[in-house]
């Protein structure tokens, strides 16, 4: 691939709800290896533009294209197969599962075992999850959750949940990683560490992220652009400093001056 | 758990099963077992059947399905088909019992599995009443009054096929396919987000949940002499569904449990039908009030044997919050 082609490329993307446009006309471009944030207003259709791009919805106008294949129309799982991988805004693990199992779930696409030979408990069925269980530790260990592997996730202490949330994300192995308010609900030092932790998964799996985040302090911090969705409208796109002196930005988040 | 301890384990319980079934086969070829008891034995182990192939669907999967004697009269009548009315022998009875079935489940469930919760529940319920109807109204097999059905069932095709159900429900759900199911009953949006497809997923447990239940009905039909629309009904349906919330949604240890427990006391309460269905409901509302998640929970019996280091009390390190 070409270092300059776009690694996921949205053009004119909405979608409408009946007469309610959530999401319309939303052009963006992330290149290969870029973190870029995604901000605005609540209401403003951040999460609905996620959904978008992971085939939660299908868009009713636009396109979405990954590394130059089409991803519009696609279920959520094969898009997921393709390189898209995300968290969500409230946390969604699989609660009475063990954290090691949450991992292993998201190699399931990539077991080679069949389901008969599951049942019949055929030799290829221990390779392949004993290949399984030791890929999802050594994984673990890259986050240093391996000593929580067999608590169930629910027991995990928040922070650690969402750390769990972005590993198991990881695991599905994918280009691009979408990160839904991944600070929400953190202290300053939690939303500290996570900065740390992102800026190491992106070196760590050579990743291309976009992030979806409140805490300004996170998205300034990181991000080396930033594109502002407000009322489905993708408003500005530019660097920290240029956002931050953008007037449409300040009008969509603090209102019009009063003159 | 490593999975050699795993193999172990799963040596030791087939050879237990083995001596046991052999030691049943014994006693009721000497005669220490009178024909109650075998009965009693007999219904256990049909309704076994039925409750692990419930609990795959609604434990392991987490499809609320309120229609399983649907599939259980489906296999009832397709096997008696094939050995009162072709003739043919038990053993392919029991295969197209459970084929049959399957299909039925594979017919409805992918159209009502892109159904959630109560509306799955409404759509399977109908699912249920519909197959009652339609035998009701179909004369080849005795409509209303029923069809005569040899007496075919015998502890070893029983127990061998108790045993088969057990297993591969516990294999399947033991491996990367049962998790991909366990991860659609914990967050259906989340499975589908980790590349799980979970409209297969959810197709195929319904689909061996079925043929398990299929199995059941061609055992149940063979070990009454006669079966009629009204064996399958809503409250047979009930039955089983009791079974799986009983022992705790998720387990299967818990469905079996709950499914001897169960035929136990309806068979000593066979002469006071109508109290039978008070006492169940009210072993219900006691549960519900007192332990809601069931007998088991989602434990199963082989973890009570194992070191629980970590079962109650969350996480014990809090404090080391580390950078990867």
């Amino acid at each position: 691939m070409k270092a300059n082609t776009p690694l996921l490329k949205v053009e004119n993307a909405g979608i409408r709800f009946g007469g309610l446009k959530a999401v319309s006309d939303v052009n963006l471009e992330l290149k290969q290896g870029e973190l870029v944030g995604l901000i605005g207003p609540n209401g403003a259709g951040k999460t609905t533009f996620f959904n978008l791009l992971t085939g939660v919805y299908v868009p009713t106008e636009g396109s979405i294209s990954l590394d130059g294949g089409k991803l519009n129309g696609l279920p959520p799982y094969k898009i997921t197969r393709k390189g898209i991988s995300r968290t969500f805004q409230n946390i969604r693990l699989f609660s009475e599962l063990s954290v090691l199992d949450n991992v292993k779930v998201a190699y399931h696409s990539l077991s080679k075992h069949s389901m008969l030979s599951s049942i019949l408990r055929l030799p290829s069925h221990f390779k392949g999850e004993k290949e399984m269980e030791e890929k999802a530790i050594e994984f673990l260990k890259i986050f240093n959750l391996e000593k929580f592997s067999h608590e169930k996730a629910k027991n995990l202490p928040y922070g650690q949940q969402r750390r769990l949330e972005i590993a198991r994300a990881l695991a599905a192995n994918p280009k691009l990683l979408l990160l839904d308010e991944p600070a929400a609900g953190m202290n300053p030092q939690e939303t500290h560490e996570l900065m740390n932790l992102i800026s190491f998964i992106r070196e760590r799996f050579s990743l291309t992220i976009l992030l979806i985040e409140h805490d300004m302090l996170l998205v300034m911090g990181v991000c080396e652009r930033i594109y502002v969705l407000d009322h489905g409208q993708m408003i500005a796109e530019g660097t920290p400093n240029e956002i931050r002196n953008n007037p449409k930005v300040i009008e969509a988040y603090l209102g019009e001056e009063v003159s | 758990m490593s999975i050699v301890k795993q193999a172990k384990g799963f040596w030791a319980s087939i050879v237990l099963a083995i001596v046991f079934s052999v030691v049943v086969q014994l006693l009721i070829n000497g005669g220490q077992l009178n024909a109650f008891y075998v009965n009693t034995l007999f219904l256990i182990g049909i309704n076994i059947i039925l409750a692990v192939s419930l609990h795959l669907i609604i434990g392991i999967t987490g499809q609320f399905s309120i229609g399983h004697a649907g599939f259980l009269a489906v296999g009832a009548y397709a096997s008696a088909i094939i050995t009162m009315k072709l003739q043919l022998p038990f053993g392919l009875a029991l295969l197209v019992g459970g084929l049959a079935a399957a299909v039925a489940g594979l017919i409805i469930g992918i159209p009502s599995l892109r159904l959630k919760g109560d509306y799955l529940a409404i759509a399977t319920l109908g699912f249920g009443e519909i197959v009652r109807i339609i035998f009701l109204n179909i004369n080849y097999v005795g409509g209303a009054s029923g069809m005569q059905v040899s007496h075919l069932t015998t502890w070893p095709w029983l127990i061998g096929c108790v045993i088969f159900s057990i297993l591969v429900i516990v294999n399947f759900t033991n491996s990367t396919h049962g998790r991909a199911c366990i991860s659609i009953r914990e967050n259906e949006i989340a499975a589908d987000a980790m590349g799980i497809n979970t409209t297969y997923y959810k197709v195929t447990a319904f689909a061996i949940g079925a043929f398990f239940a299929g199995i059941a009905g061609t055992l149940y039909a063979h070990n009454f002499y006669i079966i009629q629309p009204t064996n399958f009904g809503f409250l047979k349906s009930f039955d089983i569904l009791i079974f799986v919330v009983l022992g705790g949604l998720g387990s299967m240890s818990g469905a079996v449990i709950a499914a001897i427990l169960l035929t136990i006391i309806s068979t000593y309460l066979q002469d006071y039908p109508e109290t039978r269905m008070i006492i169940y409901s009210l072993v219900l509302i006691v549960m519900m009030l007192y332990r809601p998640q069931g007998l088991m929970g989602t434990k199963e019996i082989t973890s009570l044997f194992k070191g629980r280091k970590s079962v109650k009390g969350g996480v014990q390190d809090e404090s080391k919050h580390t950078v990867a």
